[in-house]
């Protein structure tokens, strides 16, 4: 089908890319990621567990060589501290890709933009492929844009909350906004949610804790991949117009 | 020599450069990203990069996350 998202050259084969947080361990984490279909699984950077060196690590499950690794800055606060981060990931050496997040509160984990905004400036220019994790403002998505973002991804809600996209408008202005692919970044709860965000347009979503918060994660790892691929069928098909009224659908010719 | 690694007290057996460092520690440079004092050193610059007692080093990796 020749409908691949495409970022920077990099070409994908899913819509769905998924998180690699909060699983009860890599097992069910590699269960939950092949059965999602995405080629994109996000991770964080942290401190190696020194002592325990013989510790299993994440990425014996999850091959970088089979998916593209997109490394966070998850729990940064400052520009400061997301740079840091994004250096370290992309010092690592298995990814170019960085999902920039500057947090500016701990109770919602919004985006504090202002600092979103300096960061991207800065390590775009530097040749990363930043992706940043923004709120849901088309203005901000435009600064984004021009700061040498390569995607960006609004939220749909608070990260973790699973109350889906809030503000469906909003992410339908972005996309008229800016020419950048749009990838909604949390909230996403369940499988219609993730069909909603498809049907408006977005060009992927990216879900971990609608996954791995489910009661059985492999199935609703399952279920996201079929709705990603039913709302952006959808979206390429052209829904209907909504309207007050009833039409009727079987003819009113040939009846007795 | 002391070091801190990861905010935690390490004491070296005759390790004297980064990579000395890694593989006294059994860790695979391909995985991991070595910041020295606040300072990132890039993985080609390991073998030559001499150890001070007192440096300040963090090995980060990647975790699970969203």
């Amino acid at each position: 089908m020749g409908d691949k998202l495409i970022i920077r050259e990099i070409e994908f084969r899913s819509r769905l890319w998924v998180g690699t947080g909060k699983y009860k361990d890599f097992e069910e984490t590699r269960r939950a990621v092949e059965a999602s279909g995405a080629d994109v699984v996000t991770v964080a950077v942290r401190r190696m567990n020194i002592v325990d060196r013989k510790s299993e690590n994440l990425l014996d499950y999850i091959d970088p060589k089979k998916y593209k690794i997109l490394p966070n800055t998850a729990g940064c606060y400052s520009v400061e501290d997301a740079l840091r981060y994004a250096r370290l990931a992309r010092e690592a050496g298995i990814s170019d890709l960085i999902k920039l997040e500057v947090i500016g509160d701990e109770k919602t984990l919004f985006p504090d933009t202002c600092g979103l905004l300096k960061a991207t400036g800065i390590l775009a220019k530097e040749g990363a492929i930043v992706l940043p994790y923004t709120n849901d403002d088309p203005i901000m998505a435009k600064r984004l844009e021009d700061a040498g973002a390569a995607a960006v991804m609004p939220l749909g809600a608070p990260i973790g909350s699973g109350l889906g996209i809030r503000n469906p408008y909003n992410i339908k202005i972005i996309l008229e906004t800016v020419k950048l692919p749009v990838i909604v970044d949390a909230g996403v709860g369940t499988a219609s949610d993730a069909a909603i965000a498809m049907e408006l347009g977005c060009d992927a979503v990216l879900i971990n804790t609608g996954i791995a918060g489910a009661k059985d994660p492999v199935a609703m790892a399952e279920a996201m991949k079929h709705a990603v691929l039913a709302g952006r069928l959808a979206y390429k098909a052209g829904r209907i117009p909504k309207k007050l009224y009833a039409t009727a659908s079987s003819p009113i010719e040939g009846m007795l | 020599m002391r070091l801190t690694i990861n905010g935690d007290f390490f004491e070296t057996s005759g390790t004297r450069t980064l990579e000395e460092l890694l593989n006294e520690l059994d860790i695979e440079p391909g995985r991991v990203a070595v910041e020295v004092n606040l300072s990132i050193v890039k993985k080609a610059d390991y073998p030559a990069f001499m150890l001070n007692e007192g440096d300040k080093i963090e090995i980060v990796n990647f975790v699970g996350g969203g």
